[in-house]
Parts: C-alpha cells; structure tokens; sequence
C-alpha cells in the first residue's frame, strides 16, 4: 500500500483541514444557536464560553490552514504548465482537464470558485472567533452580534462547502499526482 | 442563593468592536471578488497580483485581501471601540457585500460583468 506525497498532501489538505472544518460548523452553529436561544438573562456559564471561544480559535487554525496548504502547497502542482509537447497529462491535472470539453468545466467553474470562496473561510471565522473573545460574556447583551457571528459561522459552511464539494470533484476527475512514493504497508 | 446583580449600561462593552470585525470581514471578503474579476479582466492586474510565481494571480489576490480585512479593521475597530453604532445597518451591509462575495467569486456570474 503506497501514497504519493502529492497524494499525502492532498490527504492533509482535504481530509484533515477540509473535512474536519466542515466537521466542526455543526458544532459551532449548535453552540452559538444555544448561546442565541439562552439570551441574555440565561447568560452561558464561563467555562462554556471559554470553551466557545477555543472552538471557534480552532476552526479558524483549520480554515487557515486549509487555504494555505491548498494555494501554496498543491495549488501549484495542479496549474503546472507542461513541457510543450506533453502528450500524457495525468501529471498536470489542469492542463488535463481542459484537454478535454466534457471536464473542462470543473476548471473554469469548479476551481476557479474554489480557489476564491475558500479565502473567505479563514476570514470569517477569524473574525468570529476574535469577537467571541473580545465580548465574552458580554455577547449576552448584544443579541445582533450574536445573530451576525451565528450567521458567520453559517456562511463559512456553505464557503467550505463549496470549496470541499469542488476539490474532491477534481481530484476524482484529475487528482494531483507524483513526488515521492511512500509505502504505507509492506506487501507479501 | 446569591443574587447577581445586571451590570449597568455603561459596564457593557458597547457593540462598535463588533461592529468593526462585521464589516471589515465583508469587506476583506468582497475584496476577494473584486481582486479576482480584476486580474481576470485586465492581464495587467493579472501579472501586477502574481507575488508568488507558482500560485498565480491568486497568490496577490488573497493576500491583499487579507490586508484590506486587516487594515479596514484596524481602522474601524479604533474609530467605534467605545461606540454603540447602529448594528441593523451594518450588519444589512456586511451581509449584502457577504452575498455579493459568494455570488461574485462563481465564475458564470463573475464572467457577465
């Protein structure tokens, strides 16, 4: 059993920022909806709003390094131009996509929203998570704010949703290949 | 039983920080669209946001994105920290220039401007 290292970063990106970001929303907008719900004469206690903000701390850790592993590391590999003359594509999935008609699009559509939608994760939830911190327990007294980090947290979703829907689509119709070759389990 | 007493108007953090990181964000965000229509209609603007060769465009598109969330929030945190500012209106526009970023940053619409 081997994995490439292209693959392994692909993994890391996907499978554990990625998926593990998308993972932890339902958490978040569960949490916040309590927080919502309870208002400000039923105020959360400090340990859950510790708790609270070292959550949303976490999610923006994992949003940030979702798109930093994603544009700098296999970003690059994926738009690889290929020497003139090329005729096996497998090695530079974007040139391979647009090879053809009938995937050309997960390029032009599917990667190109992306690559921006996805930066709009870490943004949202940094700031969600800076505000939960700043107010505290003071967040009890603004019901606005809390409704606008709620619907932060739901717009991040759907960000991160798209991005998730869209890298595991491309890697199903070109996945980023190549590197070193790591055995994972010796075979007989 | 012990009996807490409400903190008083003015020992509540008014909403102006909150405020600030609202709209900053959706402006950061927006900027993101914005940056990534420019560098597509203008091969100028492409070659001008190419800061890291292997990433492309994107690599300047994002990053002074993220200056501009930083910078607008900077600023605005500083002007409304100790202000209660009027949320309803703030929060309509951070959602809409939101909206507009996811709506913007998808190609097929993105391509009709």
């Amino acid at each position: 059993m081997e994995i490439t290292t292209r693959s392994l970063w692909t993994l890391i990106h996907g499978m554990g920022f990625g998926a593990l970001y998308l993972l932890a929303c339902s958490g978040a907008i569960v949490a916040l909806y309590r927080h919502q719900s309870a208002g400000s004469g039923e105020s959360a206690s400090l340990i859950g709003h510790r708790a609270l903000n070292a959550y949303l701390a976490a999610m923006a850790a994992l949003a940030w390094l979702a798109v930093l592993t994603g544009s700098y590391i296999i970003y690059p590999w994926y738009r690889a131009a290929p020497p003139a003359g090329t005729k096996n594509l497998a090695a530079f999935p974007r040139s391979l996509l647009l090879s053809n008609p009938a995937t050309a699009q997960w390029h032009t559509v599917g990667m190109e929203w992306k690559e921006h939608v996805a930066w709009i994760v870490p943004i949202v939830i940094t700031a969600a998570a800076v505000v939960a911190v700043q107010y505290g327990r003071d967040i009890a007294h603004h019901p606005r704010l809390r409704t606008a980090l709620l619907s932060f947290v739901a717009v991040s979703l759907f960000a991160a949703g798209v991005a998730g829907f869209f890298g595991a689509m491309l890697d199903k119709n070109a996945p980023v290949e190549g590197g070193q070759t790591i055995q994972l389990v010796k075979g007989e | 039983m012990t009996a807490t007493a409400a903190p008083s108007a003015s020992a509540i953090r008014p909403n102006g920080s909150g405020a600030a990181a609202i709209l900053a964000t959706a402006i950061g965000s927006f900027a993101i669209a914005i940056f990534a229509i420019a560098a597509d209609k203008s091969p100028f603007v492409k070659t001008l946001f190419v800061f890291y060769k292997p990433t492309g465009q994107l690599s300047g598109e994002t990053t002074l994105a993220v200056l501009v969330w930083l910078t607008v929030w900077a600023i605005l945190n500083w002007r409304w920290r100790r202000r209660t500012v009027a949320f309803s209106t703030i929060n309509l526009i951070a959602f809409v220039l939101l909206g507009l970023s996811l709506l913007l940053t998808f190609p097929p619409l993105s391509e009709l401007l």
